[in-house]
């Protein structure tokens, strides 16, 4: 049986608590949520963690409070599957009840939370994978090696962000709430992510993700479409979310396309911005997919081939911004 | 350093002084003895150690068990036993939906939780419920025919499994 | 005898299946013993290297470590063939594959041993590596094993029936195809595991989740340098094997070996990982064929080349290059067949024998040539197959012995079902049918070493007070080998299921059974039941004749009662008759023994692919094909399968269900890819295993073609109704999108691939383009048998009453 490694864990019962012992216990300490990430990557022996900050105790940070119109703020401890049923985010931020109920599987979504999904580690095969078989490969940049197996001549590590939630949240022009020992900021959530595999979150190890604030959008589609293999457990290796606002004369007022996994962060699409002004029509459609197959640099650190991967993308992204009319 | 637990499991209030790196699938197979409950992976890729934690289908290969303190626990020894199954085990028996039977465990244990937050699901609702548990033996077919069975069943019967918390 | 049957043939649970449900039944890892110590195998990170040092005195004095062993303290070699015993259970004086086994350490708890592990230094001096056919047949540097053959050859044969030059030059057309299927591995849900018990300091019990005790047994024995009454092996039943639990393994042998060495028992259970190291999968196989055909459709020759990449070691290897030519001419009459083999070794884990055993490769390209050859001669793909279709009791022109045969009532039952005729070639674009046939064994016509024993044993035991044991070496590996055992036993004696005992697969209490592969369980040891469960019903009523004042013969046995057939109403109960047969026999004990009839032609290789009896099974299934993302979604799937007779129609059904749920992974997304030296996705989550989301409801018809030697008719349905999946299949995606992917699985990114290829005038073919190049030996020539053996039924010309029931 693969086993856990040891270490320490602590589970105060509110969020000060929980700070006090990432600032008391520095580099070793880590965050756990729902542990659906973490533990797996433990049991690899990814990294270390010497103790483990449990934050299963903090009921305040659960819950999905507010209403569309005035704006929808969901706890980052708040289940998946919870969010995934709720109706309001069903009808209104269809984006995230999509991409939360297509995560993983039923049994995982029940403990997986929004944060750690939102920070959950970026994926390579050359790296999610146990000591003895890495050793064999030959160690990354990623744990204890120097140079990255993908791309030997990359300067950084190109592992890939592969959440379903980040891209729909983006989509949606969702923001963070992050408290640490020295106060609480409060960002845009694209601005968390940075195309580095390794550093791949703007945020201070010290920092707790608290909650995801979404605004109101007017009338709004949106969508979450998922590439992978198999109905049920896999990662996206291609996450497409789209979304849709209209003007009252039914011109676009707005539109967002995010894609997930094929880069070390969720990608926006900015010739999105093209639909806005005008009744969507299928050649605007068909120009955002074509610049998202561009921007897409899948690498073959995944599983489905690059080729594959990037000419999906385009399909991807016409059969979700499709879906939002 | 070792935790004081208390949770029920099936039931019954256990007590359990564990180590934090002991997750519920280990503590229930070394330290409660309910070998039902089973493992393929220990990643959670495979669903087999599906148990339900306050009513809901967790993975207890992922779940610490020092996190449980004051939680219900139910495993497959909690859901029926040889004189009176659960009808879940019973059409699971009448079908043949336990080939191996290494699986079913955590397929049943799936099941449960969606029988009692949805009775009368339909048969795409029975696959997303249990899309998570893998069985390399049965095709599936056997193990959706027998909880649409059950489903009909407890209809029938007029008890829906026990009302959900 | 079969009209009036009250046991077999109804769907009834299987005998286990309440313990399977309630968590009761125990598999190796839910074992624990006082004293257990737990054992944990290092496992080389070199693909090919020579062990230059290995220093375990680190590890040895780590607290609660008990013992650290290594190749040195297994010297002996073995293999599951005789003539292949490549194998030590830890590595010698070289690793041959990114994790084979090195070392071994038996401590307090799988945490210490885990520690341990890291303290044993290894050093390496990396060899050349080969990862497939191609570079393993260049091969510059060591070869992987030492052979008389070249670089890397494990084995090369060929085999030539009748004239097949004169056959291709009365062809009116022929075609030659190339096609490849991919590796892939069982992926049993459990992990393997074994409990080794030590019993004195040369004695020692092994309980091991094996579908072959007894010869995991033979080399256990053989290792440890022990005879073969001084281990005890006991099967425990599997939790999902497939073939993958068939060979003798390391951690069987070391547990053993640390047991002996530390007096204390000793648990190992493998890693997901390991699992997919011990492997024992399915072969990656190129195939090159060319057949000839006359303008209405019948064959005239056939030749089929095959290439095999083995992985590192021979294991079930010198059988499964021979089945890649064995069954084609089961299915079908081929006047004239050329085959030729070659199977190399690889720095893999060593592949072996999965659901199938190295037929569904040579099944794949078979039938989708057929569909290409239909295609080009404008022929209804059916109506290409009924006119080469084998018949009953008949001889193949490689001769193996054909009885009853069911295939055409298959066909014609699917094709009516699917409404074949009114879709081919009719649905819109995008979906597609896709039809295939082929056959499968009931048990191998020979066992794996040569010796002139029964194939299987049963004992069958009653006593005074009415109880039933059965003794039996078969292995429950969920295909019901139980239920099976105690359903023929039961409808003997007249009574159900649940009053038969079964002590099964551990060799202190059970005779012998050469395991479940092959699909030979019901066959052969269900044969073996039922002769002795026959003999037990005559000592029974031979006692009870007196006091019922009738002839033995004329007794009844039903329902719990013995009794004469003239007069029903005065009887005995069958617990009294049982209190009659001990007070006269001493004992009611009898026993019963299966062996195959001669079977085999007269040539080397000839023993591989006869079987007493073969399953037939004819698929045809429906799909949709994204043509824009090359996804395909299978809908519905028919599966006819000649099982000769249900014994128990849930569990047939199970058994097919479960075969097309495995046939659909391969075709469709299983593979054993590597990355350099390293299997690319060794965990569950990266090895596509189908969940529900992708298994469509499968349409299942039991052809009942009763065959006259097995138990009740019975043929095998364990395996048989996978082959014909992949192949159908890829005749449905042609049929959709009118593209051919030769090769399985059949991704996504291939078919879009195949799409392109298609919209750009260039075929719309994706697959393999030539072999590699390599020698074959020249074809021994042998003489084809007459097509008629004389059998009694073949003479009518009918298939011989057959009835379809469809599963219900
Ligand atoms: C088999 C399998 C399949 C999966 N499939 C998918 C999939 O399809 N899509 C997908 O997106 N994910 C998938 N996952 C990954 C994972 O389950 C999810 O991403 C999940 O949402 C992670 O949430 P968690 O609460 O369990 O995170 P955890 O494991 O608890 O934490 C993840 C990371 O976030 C940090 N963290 C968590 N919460 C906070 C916080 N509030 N503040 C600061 N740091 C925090 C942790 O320190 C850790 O580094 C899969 C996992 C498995 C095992
Ligand atoms: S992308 Fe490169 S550096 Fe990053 S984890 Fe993969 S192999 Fe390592
Ligand atoms: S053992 Fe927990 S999911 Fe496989
Ligand atoms: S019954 Fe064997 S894995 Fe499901």
């Amino acid at each position: 049986m693969l086993r856990l490694p040891k270490f320490d864990y602590v589970a105060p019962p509110d969020l000060a608590g929980v700070l006090g012992v990432l600032s008391d216990r520095g580099e070793g300490a880590r965050v756990i949520a729902g542990g659906t990430d973490l533990v797996p990557n433990l049991k690899r022996r990814q990294f270390e963690a010497a103790v483990l900050v449990s934050l299963h105790r903090v009921d305040s940070l659960r819950g999905v409070h507010g209403t569309h119109g005035s704006g929808l703020v969901i706890g980052a401890l708040t289940p998946l599957d919870v969010i995934a049923n709720h109706p309001h985010v069903q009808e209104h931020f269809r984006a995230l009840s999509e991409a939360a109920g297509l995560v993983a599987t039923p049994a995982i979504r029940t403990r997986a939370t929004l944060a750690g999904n939102l920070l959950a580690d970026t994926r390579c095969n050359y790296y999610d994978q146990t000591e003895p078989w890495r050793e064999s490969l030959g160690w990354c940049m990623k744990a204890q090696g120097t140079i990255c197996r993908v791309a030997p001549s990359s300067p950084r590590c190109l592992a890939v962000s592969s959440c379903d939630t980040a891209p729909a949240l983006i989509a949606l022009d969702a923001r963070a709430r992050l408290a640490s020992p020295t106060g609480v900021r409060e960002i845009a959530l694209r601005e968390l992510y940075r195309d580095d595999g390794i550093h791949y979150l703007d945020m201070a190890r010290d920092e707790v993700l608290t909650e995801i604030a979404l605004p109101p959008l007017g009338p709004t589609r949106s969508t979450y479409l998922k590439l992978r293999r198999r109905g049920s457990f896999d990662f996206p290796v291609l996450g497409v979310a789209a979304r849709v606002s209209r003007a009252a004369d039914g011109a676009v007022a707005d539109a967002r396309v995010v894609l997930t996994g094929i880069a070390s962060r969720p990608v926006e699409i900015p010739e999105a911005a093209k639909l806005v002004g005008a009744l969507p029509s299928d050649d605007a459609i068909a120009e955002v997919a074509r610049a998202a197959e561009q921007r897409a640099k899948p690498l073959d650190n995944t599983d489905l081939t690059i080729v594959y991967r990037k000419r999906m993308a385009r399909v991807y992204v016409a059969r979700a911004l499709r879906r939002c009319l | 350093m070792k935790q004081l637990v208390r949770l029920r499991v099936n039931g019954d209030p256990r007590e359990l002084y564990l180590a934090p790196n002991k997750t519920l699938l280990e503590a229930l197979r070394e330290d409660l003895w309910l070998t039902g409950t089973k493992h393929g992976c220990e990643l959670g890729e495979c669903g087999a150690c599906t148990v339900l934690l306050d009513g809901r289908p967790a993975l207890s290969c992922l779940t610490l068990a020092v996190e449980l303190d004051g939680r219900e626990v139910t495993t497959v020894e909690g859901l029926g036993t040889p004189t009176s199954l659960h009808p879940l085990q019973e059409a699971f028996v009448e079908l043949g939906a336990a080939q191996c039977g290494y699986c079913t465990s955590g397929m049943l244990m799936s099941a449960k939780a969606l029988l009692d937050s949805n009775p009368a699901p339909g048969r795409d609702a029975v696959r997303n419920a249990l899309a998570g548990n893998l069985c390399r033996c049965t095709g599936y077919q056997s193990i959706l025919d027998a909880v649409e069975l059950a489903a009909t069943r407890m209809a029938v019967a007029g008890s829906p499994a026990e009302v959900p918390a | 005898m079969s009209q009036d049957l009250s046991v077999v043939g109804r769907p009834g649970p299987r005998v286990e299946g309440i313990a399977k449900v309630t968590g009761q039944f125990t598999f190796v890892d839910d074992l624990a013993v006082p004293g257990m110590l737990t054992a944990k195998i290092l496992r080389s990170t070199a693909a090919h290297a020579r062990i230059r040092s290995l220093d375990t005195s680190r590890a040895l004095t780590h607290p609660g470590v008990k013992a650290v062993i290594t190749g040195k303290d297994l010297p002996t070699c073995y293999g599951i063939m005789p003539t292949g015993e490549d194998e030590h259970a830890l590595a010698q004086e070289k690793a041959r594959y990114v994790g084979d086994a090195v070392a071994a350490v038996a401590a307090v708890d799988e945490e210490t041993a885990d520690e341990a592990l890291k303290l044993i230094g290894i050093e390496y001096e990396p060899l050349p590596i080969h990862m497939d056919v191609a570079s393993a047949l260049l091969g510059p540097g060591e070869p992987i094993h030492e052979t008389r053959r070249a670089a890397n050859v494990h084995k090369a044969v060929a085999l030539e029936f009748g004239d097949v030059d004169a056959g291709f030059a009365a062809a009116d057309y022929t075609r030659e195809d190339l096609f490849f299927y991919e590796g892939s591995t069982h992926l049993p849900l459990e992990e393997h595991g074994a409990l080794a018990v030590p019993e004195g300091p040369d004695r020692v019990t092994l309980h091991s989740s094996t579908q072959n005790p007894h010869y995991v047994h033979r080399a256990v024995a053989k290792v440890l340098g022990l005879p073969e009454g001084h281990v005890r092996l006991v099967a425990v039943p599997v939790g999902g094997g497939f073939g993958g639990k068939c060979d003798p393994f390391p951690h069987e042998i070391v547990a053993c070996k640390l047991a002996l060495i530390t007096g204390r028992p000793v648990k190992i259970t493998l890693t997901r990982e390991e699992v997919f190291y011990a492997h024992r999968g399915r072969h990656p196989v190129l195939m090159w064929l060319r057949g000839g055909y006359r303008r209405d459709g019948s064959m005239t020759a056939l030749h089929f080349k095959t290439m095999l990449d083995g992985g590192a070691h021979a294991s079930y290897g010198p059988a499964a290059i021979y089945y890649t030519g064995a069954l084609q001419t089961v299915t079908y009459r081929i006047p004239a067949y050329r085959f030729q083999g070659l199977r190399v070794f690889t720095n893999k884990p060593p592949c072996g024998p999965k659901r199938g055993h190295a037929t569904p490769q040579p099944r794949f390209a078979l039938e989708v040539h057929l569909d290409k050859v239909a295609h080009d001669l404008n022929m209804d793909p059916a109506k290409l197959r009924l006119q080469n279709l084998s018949r009953p009791f008949t001889m193949t022109v490689n001769h193996l012995r054909i009885t009853s045969n069911g295939l055409r009532e298959c066909l014609e039952t699917v094709l009516r079902a699917s409404n074949y005729a009114a879709k081919r070639g009719r649905l819109p674009y995008g979906r597609g049918v896709g039809l295939a046939v082929s056959s499968y064994m009931s048990g191998a016509g020979l066992p794996i070493y040569w010796n002139d024993m029964d194939h299987s044993q049963v004992f069958v035991k009653a006593d005074r007070g009415g109880g039933v044991t059965v003794y039996t070496g078969a292995t429950e590996i969920g295909q019901g080998a139980h239920t099976v055992h105690a359903a023929i036993v039961a409808e003997v004696l007249g009574l159900q299921t649940g009053d038969i005992t079964l002590v099964t697969a551990d060799t202190a209490a059970a005779p012998v059974d050469l395991g479940s592969y092959s699909s030979r369980v019901t066959f052969m040891s269900g044969n073996a039941a039922l002769a002795a469960a026959r003999r037990l019903r005559a000592m029974i009523a031979e006692a009870s004749a007196e006091r019922l004042e009738a002839a033995p013969e004329e007794l009844e046995f039903r329902e719990g009662r013995v009794y004469a057939r003239s007069r029903p109403d005065h009887g005995l109960t069958f617990r009294e008759a049982c209190g009659l047969a001990e007070a006269r026999h001493g004992n009611v004990l009898a026993s019963g023994s299966y062996r195959p009839p001669q079977l085999g032609g007269p040539y080397k290789g000839s023993g591989v692919g006869p079987s007493p009896a073969y399953s037939f099974s004819a698929a045809v299934i429906e799909l949709r094909v994204d043509s824009e993302t090359g996804q395909i979604h299978v809908e519905r799937v028919w599966l006819a399968h000649d099982i000769g007779k249900a014994i128990n129609p849930v569990l047939a059904r199970g058994q097919v269900e479960g075969s097309v749920y495995m046939g659909l992974g391969e075709a469709l997304m299983e593979e054993s890819a590597y990355r350099k030296q390293l299997l690319k996705a060794p965990s569950m989550l990266d090895y596509k295993s189908p969940t529900m989301m992708e298994m469509p409801d499968v349409e299942t018809f039991l052809i009942e073609s009763t065959d006259p030697e097995g138990p009740f008719g019975a043929k095998e349905v364990g395996q048989g109704p996978l082959l014909p999946i992949a192949p159908a299949l890829a005749n449905a995606v042609y049929d959709a999108v009118g593209v051919r992917v030769d090769e399985v699985p059949i991704t996504p990114a291939k078919l879009v691939k195949a799409l392109q290829s298609l919209a750009a005038g260039k075929g719309g073919r994706v697959g393999p383009e030539r072999l590699p190049g390599f020698s074959y030996p020249e074809p021994t020539r042998v003489e084809p048998p007459p097509e008629s053996y004389g059998h009694p039924a073949a003479a009518d010309g009918t298939d011989g009453g057959v009835a379809a029931h469809a599963g219900q």
